[in-house]
């Protein structure tokens, strides 16, 4: 398989009235061609920064500190802000968690993905409305010549999705970042919505990013998974292999606190979920060591001084906690 | 068989919604149809559907937060629509609720501990400084530390507020609680602590929940009984295992097979999960637009919730034949 895109030791740090925060702070990452990876963490924990830096896209307040995004070789980084727009829509596209917010709301939905259309290629206005017409169909919207005349506000919630997926899909692009695409959505459209982005991934052979808080949603969409946490990936390995051997305690620790879902057996009522104890570190106020040390289990003297390393344990699977990696070992 | 502690029949709310100036049509959007639901004393009653179901709805009634339109709930035998004020102040004694937003539901220019003392002194359940006291025991009960008392909102987590909400819920010892999506807003791993949490208040306090809920698995492992709801009518309700093992109403099912499993092995169940909730119609089932197993009565008559063998009840033509 073939590399698409590949982040080095990026680290993006934003300037606070409380100081400077590292919101991504040394993240490696390597994505094949068709592949869909999804990125799991809870909120803080950097993992849509992690997208809007590859994007270019970060808010006014922060800053790309080091490292490179290699897109087809390219280091998007280097890039000057005219190329980069050339490159964003066009080769990789990104969908948002709140589609009402991401559509121009005095615009008919036809408008605005010819103007996406019309952006990158060019064709007639007319052409462009018909190609809309066409990918709005593509995207499972029924009645899509009419629809190409409706406002945003005269659609539902997993329609708008729909909207904004079929934007994105309108130069085909090759990288597709999906940040919480389904988190508005209720379960049956969200089921719908992701068995769409995983179709028009089969098609066209796109690479997909699925940036989720849900487990389960990558259980079911992605191919890889990395895990991060307070701004690192702390786990990264082949789906199957993070669900059946989750190595970093974290990661353990998210699986097993999901009520059921995971066991897939029936609930004891009497059962307690397992906790992770405590809360996400501050980013203001990051522990020497490791981040996880605090509500660990596993936790030593050496991960109290020492941070670890993201280190390969066996064949695809990246783990960054000691005592997994020596046990492995 | 435990006691009934809310009984409620045939509950509606309709809401009016446009015909002002500018919009010469106006809707009516019927958020609870109907709703028939017994809540037993000391059970966990589930109250599962998407949104705009009516779920937050029913609650907001119960609470009487909101008028029906039409209906009846009694709460302990006494109709809760037809308080006087001091009844109605003695009913929210015994009936209290905990909030989705723990941002949004607690008072930002007050400390924790006034906010869980609030209703004692409100309820003048004792004096100040006794009040005090019995907050100060409630904050370590749901797992704060007494240097937090002092502390405002904003310097809590998300988890930890809830954590304060659940306290002044429970600052009254009602009877019933109503636990309005309480961990939606929290990250996965914060999720678990409350849940848990809630299960032993439950426990210590002798409490009856009525808990809403979107996510199916927070579902599950809280409750007793569930009932599901689709556009503002309870569609099944049945026993917690009845229901996960062998739903009856199609739109359970959907909800079932679209609910993301932690197994990546599993093969979706996709060919069911079709369509969006749309309008309640006047006539026939309001699933029917999307239910794979429609017959021609389904365009006519509206399906009543019915008991299906032991199992429980079901709002369905086709209970037992699909």
């Amino acid at each position: 398989m073939q590399t698409l895109l590949e982040i080095k030791n990026l680290k993006t740090v934003f300037s606070t009235a409380r100081g400077v925060i590292k919101a991504v702070d040394g993240v490696s990452l390597i994505l094949n061609t068709g592949e869909t990876l999804g990125i799991v963490g809870e909120s803080g924990c950097g993992k849509t920064m992690l997208a809007l830096s590859m994007m270019r896209l970060i808010p006014a307040n922060g800053r790309i500190a080091g490292g490179e995004v290699l897109f087809s070789g390219q280091n998007l980084l280097s890039l000057s802000e005219d190329e980069m727009r050339e490159k964003r829509g066009r080769d990789i596209a990104m969908i948002f968690q709140e589609p009402m917010t991401s559509l121009n709301p005095v615009l008919r939905i036809g408008e605005q993905i010819a103007e996406a259309i019309r952006l990158h290629q060019h064709v007639p206005a007319k052409e462009a409305l018909f190609l809309s017409e066409r990918l709005l169909a593509e995207v499972g919207i029924p009645e899509p010549e009419r629809r190409v005349e409706d406002y945003p506000h005269q659609l539902s919630g997993g329609m708008r999705q729909r909207v904004m997926i079929a934007m994105a899909m309108s130069c085909r692009p090759r990288l597709l970042l999906a940040d919480e695409p389904t988190t508005a959505l209720d379960v049956t459209i969200q089921s719908q919505i992701l068995n769409l982005i995983s179709d028009l991934k089969e098609k066209n052979n796109m690479a997909v990013i699925l940036i989720t808080h849900d487990l389960g949603i990558v259980a079911e969409a992605a191919e890889k998974v990395a895990v991060m946490y307070a701004g690192k990936v702390v786990e990264m390995s082949e789906v199957k292999k993070l669900f059946s051997q989750p190595q970093h305690p974290y990661t353990r620790g998210l699986i097993e606190s999901r009520p059921s879902g995971c066991a897939d057996t029936g609930a004891n009522g009497e059962a307690y979920l397992k906790t992770i104890p405590g809360t996400v570190p501050s980013l203001y106020d990051l522990p020497p060591g490791c981040r996880f040390f605090e509500r660990c289990v596993l936790a030593e003297d050496e991960c109290r001084v020492r941070e670890p390393e993201l280190l390969e344990i066996e064949n695809g699977h990246f783990v960054s906690c000691f005592v997994s990696q020596r046990i492995v070992k | 068989m435990a006691s009934v502690l809310v009984d409620i029949q045939k509950l509606g709310k309709k809401y009016v919604l446009g015909g002002g100036f500018l919009q010469n049509r106006s809707r009516i959007v019927r958020a609870v149809n109907g709703v028939d639901l017994q809540i037993f004393e000391g059970e966990t009653l589930g109250l599962v559907g998407e949104s705009g179901c009516g779920k937050s709805t029913l609650a907001r009634l119960l609470m009487r937060l909101e008028e029906p339109d039409a209906g009846r709930a009694y709460f302990k035998d006494q109709n809760i629509f037809a308080f006087s004020y001091d009844d109605l102040k003695t009913y929210r004694r015994h009936v209290q609720m905990i909030f989705q937003d723990p941002y949004s539901s607690l008072n930002p220019r007050k400390s924790a501990i006034s906010i869980i003392q609030e209703p004692l002194n409100i309820h003048q359940i004792a004096g100040r400084k006794q009040n005090r006291e019995i907050s100060a025991q409630l904050m370590t009960r749901v797992g704060l530390s007494h240097e937090q008392a002092k502390r405002y909102p904003h310097e809590f987590s998300g988890g930890q507020r809830q954590r304060i909400g659940i306290a002044r819920a429970l600052a009254l010892q009602p009877a019933l609680v109503i636990a309005d999506e309480p961990v939606s807003a929290l990250d996965a791993s914060i999720q678990a602590q409350i849940l848990n949490l809630l299960k032993d208040l439950k426990k210590d306090f002798g409490l009856t929940y009525l808990f809403i809920s979107h996510d199916l698995n927070v579902i599950r492992y809280v409750s007793d009984r569930i009932a599901v709801m689709y556009l503002g009518c309870i569609v099944e309700l049945a026993d917690k295992n009845n229901l996960y093992q062998t739903p009856l109403h199609p739109y359970t099912r959907m909800l079932l097979a679209a609910m993301p499993s932690c197994n990546p092995q599993k093969k979706k169940r996709e060919m069911m999960i079709q369509g969006e909730a749309g309008e309640i119609g006047d006539q026939g089932c309001n699933f029917r637009n999307r239910c794979v197993y429609k017959i021609d009565i389904c365009n006519r008559l509206i399906p009543q919730l019915r008991p299906y063998r032991e199992r429980g009840l079901c709002a369905c033509h086709r209970t037992g034949e699909i």
